[in-house]
């Protein structure tokens, strides 16, 4: 009867102490992602082949290989958790959505995790192509006529993957499919945040289409805050 | 015997007929081929692959070979103008399986047979069938994904239906829709608003088909041919897959009605085209006198 009742309080005891990753109250790595040097001027991409895109815009759509804002600030750049936290077994249930409206991707930079729903919208009164050069990935390429349903996809590796339409040469996206449900993708202030990080020794890495990779090694105690910058070196070209 | 107690043996082969039960995972077979009654073997493939196609393909499978990129102290550009496939990556032309799989043994084996028309891979029926399979199960180890990746299920194609003109004329409300026409053009010309900036995924220029032109597709000849090529897509070319936009019987329509935009090539739906008033009047604006070599080739 002694030992069935420590057996009980044992099991009671080992529920509760169940670990979730992701727990509300965790920790969290915010930052700011900057650059050095001189970047590319963005340029105006001239729509005029595509009269229902060039409508949709009152000022030209800008290249957006390097997007800046003031204070030398990097939009666009994927920040992930790389290394010390265990990779999700179950991906997300809700879709990562990627919109094309006035024949531009939106958003420019989708991260999303293997083996989420990718769902695919055209907002646009023309066909598109998306054509994703996933090279690791399986490249697959598909027509989206205006007024069709929007269609899912899959990955089942992690890539990051350049995507184009071919009908519009100047549609240029990136899909970052990653491990971790831990990434950001950082705002037009250059701000990204990664919350609800358990304590652990991590290792974050930030992405730019352009300017390449970065590490940093960031340790989480308890519920803290950490601040981690990256910095970027330009290129005018 | 107690048949109220379970012994160990008895669940240990319990044990192990759930786990021989258990689906197996069909790879695409790495290093294997099997084509009708012909099987291949990657080893004998190897010896004729570094024989007949590594000039073009690459010592590594690649696409690199001295013939497309000479190696040297400076490159005298690439001889051909369309880059020979790349087995590392495996995004194949000419498949009957949806964009983004693997084609099957089959698809591989008749690109052998047939050659990539308007292209330098020739046709190789001056292998043998066997050699041929062997072929195919080589090129098939130059990639991981015969691995890890199932192979692609053939689509489905329905019987093709009757040519009528009401066929023809809903063929061409599907090219009006789909935009076909912005690569293409509106008279199929290859000379779209979008034709000019085309790139492969290779970032090499490329043009897309040109129907008045008249010659071979690139995947073959027939009607068939023809539906698998915007039903799976041209991968690795910005030719993509309408599967999902078109429902199959529909896609016969679009067939007939591509026939009549090859006005130099003899066919029962431009027969059929030209029997009506528009049609031959569509047919003589075209101004196109002479049939170009090859068009007529079946």
């Amino acid at each position: 009867m002694r030992i069935q009742q420590i057996f009980l309080a044992a099991v009671a005891v080992l529920a509760s102490a169940k670990v979730s990753t992701g727990a509300p109250g965790g920790g969290t790595v915010t930052g700011k992602v900057t650059y050095t040097g001189t970047p590319a001027k963005s340029k105006p991409i001239d729509m005029s082949k595509e009269p229902s895109c060039a409508a949709q815009h009152s000022t030209p759509q800008m290249t957006e290989s390097a997007v800046t804002g003031p204070g030398n600030t990097l939009e666009y750049v994927v920040v992930y958790i790389s290394a010390g936290a265990p990779t999700e077994s179950t991906p997300p249930s809700a879709p990562a959505t990627f919109d094309q409206k006035g024949c531009h991707y939106a958003p420019h930079v989708l991260a999303f995790e293997v083996n989420q729903e990718l769902k695919v919208v055209n907002s646009d009164q023309t066909s598109h192509n998306i054509h994703p050069l996933a090279k690791i990935n399986r490249e697959w390429n598909k027509s989206q006529p205006p007024g069709t349903p929007p269609f899912s996809e899959k990955y089942d590796k992690p890539e990051f993957i350049s995507v184009k339409c071919n009908i519009h040469p100047w549609m240029h996206g990136y899909f970052a499919v990653l491990t971790t449900s831990h990434h950001a993708v950082s705002d037009p202030n250059g701000d990204f945040k990664l919350p609800d990080l358990p304590p652990g020794k991590y290792t974050l890495t930030a992405w730019h289409e352009s300017y390449g990779t970065q590490t940093q090694e960031v340790t989480i105690a308890g519920n803290e805050t950490k601040t981690v910058n990256f910095v970027f070196t330009a290129k005018p070209y | 015997m107690d048949l109220t107690k379970i012994t160990k043996s008895q669940i240990f082969s319990v044990a192990i007929l759930a786990v021989l039960a258990l689906p197996v995972v069909v790879s695409a077979q790495q290093g294997q081929s099997h084509i009708g009654k012909y099987s291949g073997n990657a080893s004998t493939g190897k010896e004729l692959y570094y024989r007949y196609c590594w000039g073009c393909h690459g010592f590594r499978g690649d696409g690199n070979g001295e013939n497309w990129l000479p190696t040297g102290s400076f490159a005298y550009g690439p001889y051909l103008n369309i880059q020979p496939r790349n087995f590392v990556a495996a995004a194949f032309k000419c498949r009957s399986t949806p964009t983004g799989t693997l084609p099957t043994d089959e698809d591989l084996y008749n690109t052998l047979v047939r050659g990539i028309n308007n292209s330098n891979m020739p046709s190789w029926i001056t292998l043998t069938a066997q050699n041929r399979a062997d072929l195919i199960a080589f090129i098939k180890t130059f990639s991981q994904r015969w691995k890890t990746d199932k192979a692609g299920e053939p689509i489905n194609v329905p019987a093709e239906p009757a040519l009528t003109l009401d066929s023809i004329k809903h063929g061409k409300e599907l090219f009006t829709k789909l935009e076909c026409w912005k690569c293409h053009g509106p008279e199929g010309r290859g000379d779209g608003p979008s034709a000019s900036t085309l790139t492969d995924s290779n970032d090499q220029p490329i043009r897309p088909y040109n129907f008045a032109a008249g010659s071979r597709f690139k995947c073959g000849t027939t009607n068939h041919d023809l539906y698998k090529i915007f039903m799976t897509g041209l991968d690795g070319t910005p030719m993509p897959s309408f599967a999902d936009v078109v429902k199959p019987e529909e896609a016969w329509d679009l067939v007939h009605y591509l026939r009549t935009l090859q006005v130099t090539h003899k066919s029962p739906e431009l027969a059929l085209w030209m029997s009506t008033k528009e049609g031959a009047e569509y047919v003589a604006a075209q101004r196109i006198r002479e049939t170009p070599t090859g068009s007529g080739v079946q």
